[in-house]
Formats: C-alpha cells, structure tokens, sequence
C-alpha cells in the first residue's frame, strides 16, 4: 500500500515567479513612494525626477507579472479561481476567534488570504489609475488632479498596512515561506493549516508538472 | 466574492477621486484644530510636500545668505538677508496650488514684492523678462515683466508666520500666487533681468511657461485661489 507523501506541491514554479517579480516590483514602487512622501526621507534623496521615474514605471510594470500568470500557468488560474471564491466556512472562520487553531478547516487558501490578494488587486489597480491620472495630470482639471492625489494618498498608506501585515505573517510561518520559496510544503503542516486541500493532495507531489490538486472550487 | 472587494474598492476610489478635494479641506480644517496631532497623518491632509530636482541642498543660514541682483538692471546688486528686510516689506495670504493636485490653503507669505526689489535697483529699458536662479545649482524659472510687476509676485523670506525653513527653500524663495507652484522658484539667489523670456527648469521639460492656475498645462476651469 502506497504511503502518503510526506511533502504537498502548492506552488507551481510559474506561481513562485510571478509572486516573487510582483513582490520586487512592490517594494521597489513602495520604496520610492517613501522617498517621495514621506517627510523624514524626502529631504534626504530629493533627485525628482529620478524617483519619480523609477516609481512610476515600477508601479506600471506591476499588472504584468499577473497578467503573465493568468496567460501562462493553469495552477495560477486555478488560484485564482480558488481566491475569488468564499465558502460558507470562510465566513465562519473569519468571525470566530478561533480562526488559527484550525476548528474550522480551510481549503487552500484560507478567508484571511482571500481577502488579502483581493484588498492588494482592487488596491492595486486605484493607484494604477490614479497614478496615471498624477502624471497626465494635463489631462484633468484642478480639483481632479486634487481628489486623485488624495486617493492615490490614502490607498497608498492602506497597501502598506496591509503589505506589512502580509510579511508579518509571512515571517511568523517558516513552512509558508517554505512554500512560496520551494513550491513544496509539509503534509503536517498543510493538514493544519488548509486540512480541506491536504485532504485532496495527489500522489505525487514530485512530478514537475503537477499543480497540486484539481481545482474543485465547491470545496476549496 | 474576491471580485465584489475589487469592486467596490474602484467604487471608493472614484468617489475619493470626484470628492476628494473637498475631504481634504475638511481634513485640513480638523487638523488645525485636532490637540492629538493625529488627523495630521491622515493623507491628503491639505500640507506641503518636499520636492527638489537635486540630492541635497546644503543649508545657508540667512546671516550667510546673499541675493545676487544683476542683468539689464541700472544698478546692479548683491543684498544681503538684512538688506531685504531693510526694503518696503509686504503680507498676504493666498492658496498654493501644485500643477499634479496637492494643494495648501491660506498660506501667509511675507518678504519684499519682486516689483519693489527691481524698482530699488532699476531697470533697464531692454529689460522685458526676469529669470531666478537658485542655490540647488540646477533649478531656474523665469516671469515676463508684466507678471514679475503683480502685487502678488514675492521675494518671500517667511511663510505661515516663521521664516521659510530650509527645506520650504529658505531663507529667501520665491512665491508667485497666481500660478502653479513650480514657478515659485526655492533657494532663490539670483534675480537676472533679461531681454527675453528664459524657459526654466520644468518648462524644458514640458511644462507651460505661463503658469496660471487653472488656466494653464491643459486645464481650462475656474481658478480656485
């Protein structure tokens, strides 16, 4: 009889590549948002032109990587579908306290991760749109220009907030990270923290090609 | 579900943007009165922002501070900070208004009227422009006669009631109300009258040279301030 495997693929290569290039493109776009905002920093690098540039174009590039995803690897699109899609547990699991203890069983990926990629894609595409607007701004009448800045402002301060809390949790959770670094987890782990996908793990999680479970979004 | 958070964040982003000028003259307003300081992290609180075109200006202390006068001016001048203050001094208030949306409300700003400095010194009957130049040794901006004569066109050596701070552009900056603030040229130290009209720093890279608010770089509304 065929042992479980000890190990789980969740993460295709094509996955681990687009998280990574948008993750970079993040932290370059948000570092020079520092540079350009805020006040302790602006002072010190100053050089406009220059920031300005490698902030916008950073902030441009940033629909690429996601965009090559959704075109090129099925394990990103069953992610996805995967990440649009609340269960009914979901939202059990959101409002009970306890949430990590795994009482509730998530699938894939649970209600908090739900709600975190679709915060950073709607978050991410108000400052595509806004930021656009900052530099044509030729194209809008003062008081537009004003309100677009002020968007771009405040969503800007919620993306950090919300990116910190990602990487947060990230550091709290060294087989997460194993995940995202390796493309494979440990069975225990993913018992524990996604119990309803390890329960439909294939057989096997070394074969290159396999993308981890087959997409059932009724379940998980 | 994830497409209704997608959703309905473009839906406060299209509210923010329409709305948004008027939140933040809300905000401003409960900031100046807030003890806590708090609402002043709120973005888009109505403040300045810090913008150089350079990586670093080093500081001039006003008693260091000289002001270079020259070009076809009668009687070419180096004034020193004490010799500005010594010329007919003038105050108002007005809004700042950057060309890509941020904007300050009543702003006081005090200092000598460019009109008064260039009478002191005189100028020449070629003198049909002035060109400013600044001690971050690449920005420069410029006005035709008629707009460096406005009663609204400052040599202004302090703002909202303390001298302009170093990183404002002090101790001497230039304020001109009527356009978008790029004209308003920072650590100003060169006042040269010219025959012509000498495109600046931002209007080499596009921008326009006449400035009005609302009236220039493709906008055609009502001017605010």
């Amino acid at each position: 009889m065929r042992r479980s495997p000890d190990r789980l693929r969740r993460f295709s290569r094509s996955e681990r590549w687009v998280h990574l290039s948008f993750g970079v493109l993040m932290g370059v776009c948000m570092a020079t948002a520092a540079m350009l905002y805020w006040a302790p920093l602006s002072p010190l690098v100053g050089r406009r032109e220059l920031v300005e540039t490698v902030h916008y174009s950073s902030g441009l590039l940033l629909p690429v990587p996601l965009l090559a995803g959704l075109v090129a690897s099925q394990a990103y699109r069953a992610d996805v579908r995967r990440l649009n899609r609340f269960l009914p547990g979901d939202w059990v699991w959101l409002r009970s306290s306890a949430r990590r203890s795994g009482y509730y069983p998530s699938g894939k990926f649970n209600a908090g991760q739900k709600l975190n990629s679709a915060f950073v894609l709607g978050a991410v595409v108000v400052l595509l749109i806004t930021g656009l607007m900052l530099h044509y701004f030729t194209l809008f009448p003062d008081d537009i220009s004003t309100g677009a800045t002020f968007v771009h402002d405040l969503f800007a301060a919620a993306i950090v907030v919300v990116t910190g809390g990602h990487i947060w949790m990230a550091m709290k959770d060294a087989e997460a990270r194993r995940g995202l670094r390796t493309g494979f987890v440990a069975r225990d782990w993913a018992e524990r923290e996604h119990a309803l996908w390890a329960a439909s793990a294939p057989e096997d999680p070394d074969s290159p090609d396999a993308p981890g479970p087959e997409p059932d979004p009724d379940r998980d | 579900m994830g497409r209704r958070v997608v959703l309905g964040l473009l839906g406060l982003g299209a509210l923010g943007i329409v709305l948004g000028s008027r939140v933040g003259s809300v905000i401003t307003t409960i900031a100046e009165r807030d003890p806590t300081g708090l609402t002043g992290l709120i973005p888009g609180n109505g403040r300045f922002r810090f913008y150089s075109v350079v990586g670093g200006v080093d500081e001039t202390p006003a008693s260091e501070y000289a002001l270079t006068v020259d070009g076809l001016v009668e009687q070419p001048a180096t004034l020193s900070f004490a010799d500005l203050a010594a010329l007919p001094q003038t105050t108002f208030t007005k809004d700042v208004q950057c060309v890509t949306g941020w904007r300050v409300e009543d702003v006081t700003w005090s200092g000598v009227l460019l009109s008064d400095l260039l009478a002191h010194v005189g100028v020449a009957s070629l003198g049909t422009a002035v060109q400013f130049g600044s001690f971050d040794g690449v920005y420069t901006e410029s006005l035709d006669m008629g707009q460096a004569m406005r009663p609204d066109v400052l040599i202004a050596t302090s703002m909202e009631g303390e001298p302009v701070s170093h990183d404002h552009g002090g101790p001497v900056r230039l304020f001109v109300a009527p356009m978008y603030f790029y004209k308003s040229i920072k650590w100003l130290d060169r006042v040269t009258v010219t025959d012509e009209v000498v495109p600046g720093y931002w209007e080499d890279r596009g921008y326009d040279i006449d400035a009005w608010v609302g009236q220039s770089n493709g906008r055609n509304d009502a001017p605010i301030a």
